[in-house]
């Protein structure tokens, strides 16, 4: 209620110029502009509303939302490759310890081989020089035999010489044999 | 310079283009109209042409935007609760329209649409005939109960009721006046004080206190800019905390 003792103090102190201007009365309480002003208020509003209930409003929380569900699938994303990833590192170290494995084993089957083949080879080796030994030893020993039996043939003839010298007979054959026969049982 | 000094001179409205008179009522495009569409073209530029691209990672005045919608989203939802979001529109236009207009009234000589009664008491209105109208179509008369808070004894019934009745009545009352008194005492405030440098100045010695109303005036345009951004949000909550009643009318 104080309103109106400077509103009249100025216009005083103004003469009437400003009086005039508007109709002397206070502007926001001319009620002969209200219902302008509520037409286009209504106009207006009316259109904002509209433009943010239908256009701004949806756009918006699309944008939002779309940004949203972005960053929660990015990270989903980002999860599913960090345990991908940590599933290769898993699969790598698996991998590496079996081809270890598997060298380790390589090698023990090789030198196991190259052992059993050397052992085959040092047998079949040693197979040989018996059986040469054997058919050496047999030699020798059908030598011997042969020999011995021409001893017999010899030591015959050479007593038949004898005897034919020392009487000038030709000595029987079977008395020779006999004599033979008694000198090797005699030995 | 007398005009000058008239801090009332700034509130008249304008006719730009006159369509006649219906009764005693001229009908008139003004000045008032203008920064009201200007206001909308204002919004609709921040809010539907800076989202156009509707880019994930959003440039400034895409973040402006986001950034209101999800005060004003909060603000709503903690003040009306569950079932608020089909208010979102409204609360969302009154906000941004309230507030746009406050801030292009504190463009030196520009318009100041709020500090018309009027117009702050037909959205106030607007508000308080969403409450209830969306109170009655959803809760009947349920709605009623608004005015019966739970927990009274029968014998205060009545005069609670009375209170509660006369306490709906003043809220568009209250919703109206505030806005318009603050933004209408601002200017007034900010004329009066910014008239004083040049009533000094022109008055030879008393000059060389000039800058004192200057500061002064400096002063009130902070206070003034905060006002506006402030009413808005007060206007905004006030009519969030009314549609709750729409919503919730049990208290």
């Amino acid at each position: 209620m104080a309103q109106p003792a400077p509103s009249t103090d100025t216009h005083q102190a103004t003469v009437v110029v400003p009086a005039s201007e508007h109709g002397g009365g206070f502007p926001p309480f001319e009620s002969h502009t209200f219902l302008s002003q509520l037409i286009w208020l209504a106009l207006a509003f009316g259109l904002l509303y509209y433009l943010m209930d239908k256009v701004a409003l949806p756009r918006i929380q699309g944008i939002l939302h779309d940004r949203a569900t972005r960053l929660s699938k990015d990270l989903d994303e980002a999860h599913r490759m960090k345990t991908e990833a940590e599933a290769a590192g898993a699969a790598y170290e698996k991998s590496l310890q079996d081809a270890q494995a598997k060298a380790r084993a390589i090698a023990q089957e090789t030198r196991t081989a190259l052992a059993q083949e050397t052992d085959a080879k040092r047998k079949a080796l040693e197979g040989e020089l018996n059986e040469r030994l054997a058919a050496s030893e047999a030699t020798i020993k059908a030598r011997t035999t042969e020999a011995m039996g021409s001893v017999r043939g010899i030591a015959s003839e050479t007593a038949a010489a004898i005897v034919e010298r020392l009487t000038g007979q030709t000595p029987d054959q079977a008395a020779l044999d006999r004599a033979l026969d008694r000198a090797a049982g005699a030995h | 310079m007398a005009v000058k000094m008239d801090p009332i001179h700034q509130f008249e409205l304008k006719p730009l283009v006159s369509f006649g008179h219906i009764g005693n009522q001229e009908i008139a495009f003004t000045q008032s109209s203008l920064y009201m569409f200007a206001a909308v073209g204002i919004i609709a530029l921040l809010t539907i042409v800076a989202t156009a691209q509707r880019s994930v990672v959003p440039g400034r005045m895409q973040s402006v935007a986001e950034i209101f919608y999800d005060f004003i989203g909060s603000t709503l939802r903690q003040s009306a609760g569950h079932g608020s979001e089909r208010f979102m529109p409204l609360i969302f236009s009154l906000f941004m329209f309230v507030l746009v207009l406050n801030m292009l009234g504190m463009i030196p000589y520009a318009f100041a649409v709020t500090s018309h009664i009027i117009v702050t008491f037909a959205l106030a209105l607007l508000v308080i005939g969403t409450v209830i109208v969306y109170g009655f179509m959803a809760h009947g008369t349920g709605f009623l109960k608004v005015f019966v808070p739970s927990g009274v004894p029968g014998w205060l019934m009545p005069m609670i009721v009375a209170i509660e009745i006369v306490s709906f009545i003043s809220r568009p009352i209250s919703l109206a006046v505030r806005l318009f008194a603050n933004v209408l005492a601002g200017h007034i405030a900010l004329k009066i004080f910014a008239g004083f440098v040049p009533a000094l100045l022109a008055a030879g010695a008393w000059g060389i206190i000039s800058p004192l109303p200057l500061a002064l005036s400096i002063a009130v345009t902070a206070l003034e800019f905060l006002v506006a951004g402030l009413q808005a949000y007060v206007f905004a909550t006030l009519a969030s905390i009314y549609l709750s009643d729409a919503l919730h009318p049990g208290h």
